[in-house]
């Protein structure tokens, strides 16, 4: 269990490293303060490239602390296995949420939020918006 | 009437099936995917095969609802939550009777495969699974070899489309002329049930 008050941020991607990465970039850029809960849940559980239903479970209760938790995703069956999950219902903790968003900038400007005190409303919000920053 | 054993025979003729077409369907992947279908699909219903074992469920409904949630949580694969989706909602629309006819389970199927077309965002004509699953939900109305035609026929059918939803989009025109993995795979989980309903004795 996490602290308490602080949104938790689950990223799903098909790599276990991709996840990982992101995960310590987000801290990374969020630090100043203790940072909001952050797992990793990439790849499959041997380690190959995939989603794993049990590893989002798993990584979800870890940063699950009452306040909601704002799951990221990547790709394809990350995106499906999540939704697949969120309508099985008892798969993640309530007020487990599926936020829009591009995976890497979501991540950061979500863990910017949430380590800032944000709700599961404005950790989604923030990391949605990272769609709108054009790069050209 | 086709009871739990029916739907649990369903499972595991696919699960052989599977098993026996699992290079056809990785090679099919490896055109225009990337080239974990069948290996994936064997270990989800390896899985299934093995939850229904261990405790077999009593009604039709909670057979389907049983493997689909294995399959979701086993696959590793976009095919999944997808197959995952199309059991347990054709399981829920079934119902807790203890046996249903063969045209409450060609209903059901078809809110099966409206929730796949849900999650995926797909439609016909996309070149998925859907291509060869919504022609068999309605053929099955009619006879269970008549969805499977229907579901072999959808699945040739997606050679020439060029594929707009899953991996094989990013290819553009260059997936045309492939056929579609999900379809192929598609197709024999229905040629898995017309071979139940055949060892039955009979058609509907």
């Amino acid at each position: 269990m996490s602290a308490d008050g602080q949104v938790g941020i689950v990223l799903v991607s098909h790599s276990g490293p991709v996840a990982e990465a992101v995960a310590e970039l987000a801290r990374g850029l969020a630090a100043g303060g203790a940072t909001a809960p952050v797992a990793a849940a990439g790849g499959t559980p041997a380690g190959g490239l995939g989603t794993s239903a049990e590893l989002i479970a798993r990584a979800a209760r870890e940063v699950d602390g009452g306040a909601g938790v704002a799951v990221l995703v990547d790709l394809g069956s990350a995106v499906l296995t999540v939704k697949a999950m969120l309508a099985e219902g008892d798969e993640l903790p309530d007020g487990a949420r599926l936020v829009d968003a591009p995976f890497v900038e979501g991540a950061v400007a979500a863990v910017v939020t949430a380590s800032a005190g944000g709700d599961l409303d404005a950790v989604a919000a923030a990391a949605s918006e990272a769609y709108d920053y054009r790069k050209v | 009437m086709l009871d739990a054993d029916f739907f649990h025979r369903w499972m595991t003729a696919t699960a052989a099936l599977v098993d026996r077409e699992a290079a056809h369907l990785t090679e099919l992947d490896s055109a225009i995917g990337d080239a974990d279908h069948g290996s994936n699909l064997q270990r989800g219903f390896a899985a299934v095969s093995a939850a229904l074992e261990k405790e077999p469920p009593q009604t039709p409904g909670a057979v389907l609802m049983l493997a689909g949630r294995q399959l979701i949580s086993t696959v590793g694969g976009a095919s999944g939550p997808l197959y995952g989706t199309l059991l347990r909602r054709t399981g829920k629309a079934l119902g807790d009777g203890a046996a249903v006819t063969p045209g409450e389970l060609a209903q059901a199927l078809g809110a099966g495969v409206a929730a796949v077309a849900q999650l995926g965002g797909a439609q016909a004509g996309d070149k998925t699974m859907l291509d060869a699953l919504l022609p068999a939900a309605e053929a099955l109305g009619t006879s269970f070899d008549a969805g499977r035609e229907a579901a072999r026929a959808g699945a040739v059918a997606t050679v020439p489309l060029q594929a707009r939803k899953g991996r094989a989009s990013y290819l553009g025109e260059r997936s045309i002329g492939h056929q579609d993995p999900g379809a192929a795979s598609s197709a024999l989980l229905i040629e898995a049930l017309a071979e139940t309903a055949a060892s039955d004795g009979g058609d509907a």
